[in-house]
């Protein structure tokens, strides 16, 4: 009975990985790869200052953060109140 | 020819404040060290700090341990001459704390005590799995300790007038002392000082240039763009290769999940739930520390301008240095260089804690004596494998003396992402993971990838001059991680072991909820 319940939290645990690491990795190759094949559009400017890359390059960081706090709180509210069912 | 540029700067004459400051700080890790001292008694407070640490401080020592002076220094340094080009790094230097939190953290800290081995070998066959590991863990540390023993001769030299051997031994014996004495509680508290320190003096460079362009960012950029063309805030020549940046890209994100001293942290705290939120608090100071170099780059650039920095050194790593010069004189540029030299020595402080956690605890403990050394052994084994690896690293870094080992970082990276990564994803989350599955991929991982950054363009033509490099991609990730991985899976399904698979079960059960013990 534990066991089928920890297998289905096992599931769900490793679609949220799945699919948080996948975004991870889409952002920061899409990134690369606009860099590597479509350098005039990241060079072209949004208003004086900024261009796109830039943008895109300050985004990547702030989104990493975003996953991460995803991560945390699906977490910290799904995940470990499973677990703590499980464990008793 | 330009002409020769005649900076005003004080840079490489001896500075009183940075004096001052730099012996405050040590002043102050030496007297943590003593606390720390009378706290470590057992092996797990000597490579775990007791497990005492709270989430937040965690979060604030991996940054501590992760941002090194090669990102404070040579991403402003490579922002202020190149431009945008320098913030790639920015991003890349950040995007594999989500993947360490997302894949790695947690299951560690349920599986393992004290170094990621603990984790591979949990239901494999311990000799041959911990011997693997320790060679993938040995590799990466040298390397990494390598270069940043290099970075630190060469740094203090330039910034002090201290000679670069003086430079090495000071740097190798005062980290020898803290993590002899304090093991990790005293590292632990050395990363924090250290980070708030550098997060702190970024922060206050970024708003001494920002407040001369009204508090906004994009007019600092603005005037860059002015001075210097509109190409500065566009992809330039860095990225010449497409698969270059992609390999460069893969080992950046994929390497930081699988180095040493990174995973060591996240056995200092008390369970898997709290190794979860300091990669959370990590990863927000690490990137806000990241968004800072923009300013700081383009700071350099527009107020001291390329030439200048490239005058001073040629690889412009003195960016930073001779942007707090120019905007709040010889005090302030002290208080950097300070600052500087601090980031080395945690970072060489944690690296040579978790070579030495591979030493006496992988090969010591668990392979040549068989989990039958008493507590007391352990301990003085490691703090022997301490001070052995603190006199190699010193050995080492006056051997590569003006050598170019810039490529090394790069390279640990490299081998982090093919030995030890590919083989903790595989036996995490593969039941049918055997132990030659796993040994196969880290010692292929790590042999691969020395073999093709020796054939690479970055050995064979930028260091031994060569016309052309047998294996085209500057650095080997894009090959060797796959091929590691693959090699992990191949070699397990021709080796198929019943009882191996049969323990996954358990090791799932105890990767969610922990130790029964704990």
């Amino acid at each position: 009975m534990t066991d089928a319940r920890l297998h289905a939290l096992a599931a769900a645990r490793w679609r949220v990985q799945v699919i948080l690491t996948g975004t991870m990795i889409s952002m920061y190759f899409g990134f690369v790869l606009l860099i590597a094949y479509n350098k005039p559009l990241l060079g072209r400017l949004l208003f004086p200052g900024l261009s796109l890359g830039m943008l895109l390059g300050a985004l990547v960081i702030v989104c990493s953060w975003a996953l991460t706090w995803v991560y945390v709180h699906w977490a910290n509210t799904h995940y470990d109140a499973e677990l703590d069912r499980l464990r008793n | 020819m330009l002409p020769l540029l005649q900076v005003a700067t004080k840079i490489g004459e001896p500075n009183g404040v940075a004096m001052g400051f730099f012996f405050l700080f040590i002043a102050t890790t030496l007297g943590i060290t003593w606390w720390a001292a009378r706290r470590t008694r057992t092996t797990e407070q000597f490579y775990a700090a007791g497990r005492t640490i709270t989430p937040r401080q965690n979060g604030i020592a991996l940054a501590g341990d992760y941002m090194s002076a090669a990102s404070f220094l040579g991403i402003a340094g490579l922002v202020s001459t190149t431009g945008f080009d320098g913030l790639i790094y920015s991003t890349g230097w950040l995007v594999g704390w989500p993947v360490v939190l997302f894949l790695i953290a947690e299951p560690l800290r349920n599986l393992g005590k004290y170094t990621f081995a603990d984790v591979v070998a949990v239901r494999l066959r311990q000799t041959p799995v911990r011997i693997a590991a320790a060679i993938g863990t040995l590799a990466t540390v040298s390397l990494y300790l390598i270069a940043q023993m290099v970075g630190a001769g060469g740094l203090i030299r330039l910034m002090f007038g201290i000679p670069y051997e003086t430079a090495v031994i000071i740097v190798g014996a005062v980290m020898i002392g803290y993590v002899l004495f304090g093991g990790m509680i005293a590292t632990t508290w050395v990363q924090i000082v250290k980070a708030v320190l550098l997060l702190s003096g970024a922060a206050i460079l970024a708003g001494l240039v920002l407040m001369r362009f009204h508090w906004s960012p994009t007019a600092l950029f603005a005037a860059a763009a002015e001075k210097y063309g509109d190409g500065v805030l566009a992809p330039g020549k860095l990225v010449s290769k497409p698969l270059d940046a992609i390999s460069l890209g893969l080992a950046l994100m994929f390497g930081t999940a699988g180095l040493p001293h990174i995973l060591m942290r996240f056995y200092t705290v008390p369970d898997a739930k709290a190794a979860r939120k300091s990669v959370f608090y990590a990863t927000g100071l690490i990137g806000s520390f990241y968004l800072l170099t923009f300013i700081l780059g383009f700071g350099a650039m527009v107020l001291v301008g390329p030439d200048a920095i490239r005058a001073v050194e040629p690889g412009g790593n003195m960016a930073a240095p001779l942007l707090a010069e120019f905007l709040g004189g010889t005090p302030f540029l002290g208080f950097i260089a300070a600052v500087a030299f601090a980031t080395i020595l945690a970072v060489v402080a944690g690296l040579t804690l978790s070579g030495a956690a591979a030493l006496s605890h992988d090969l010591w403990v668990s392979v040549i004596r068989k989990e039958h050394a008493t507590a007391a052994e352990q301990l003085r084994v490691a703090r022997i494998a301490t001070v052995g690896l603190g006199i190699l690293g010193v050995v080492l870094g006056i051997t590569f003396k003006g050598q170019n080992v810039a490529f090394m970082v790069g390279l640990a990276f490299a081998i982090a992402a093919s030995a030890n990564f590919p083989a903790l994803i595989l036996t995490i989350f593969w039941r049918r993971c055997t132990t030659a599955g796993a040994v196969a991929s880290m010692l292929l991982g790590t042999v691969s990838t020395l073999v093709l950054i020796y054939l690479s363009p970055t050995l064979q033509v930028d260091i031994l001059k060569h016309e052309s490099a047998w294996f085209p991609l500057r650095n080997p990730a894009l090959v060797t991680m796959p091929l590691s991985f693959l090699t992990g899976i191949v070699v397990s399904l021709l080796t198929r072991n019943d009882a191996e698979a049969l323990g996954f079960d358990q090791v799932a059960r105890r990767m969610h909820l922990g130790s029964p013990l704990a």
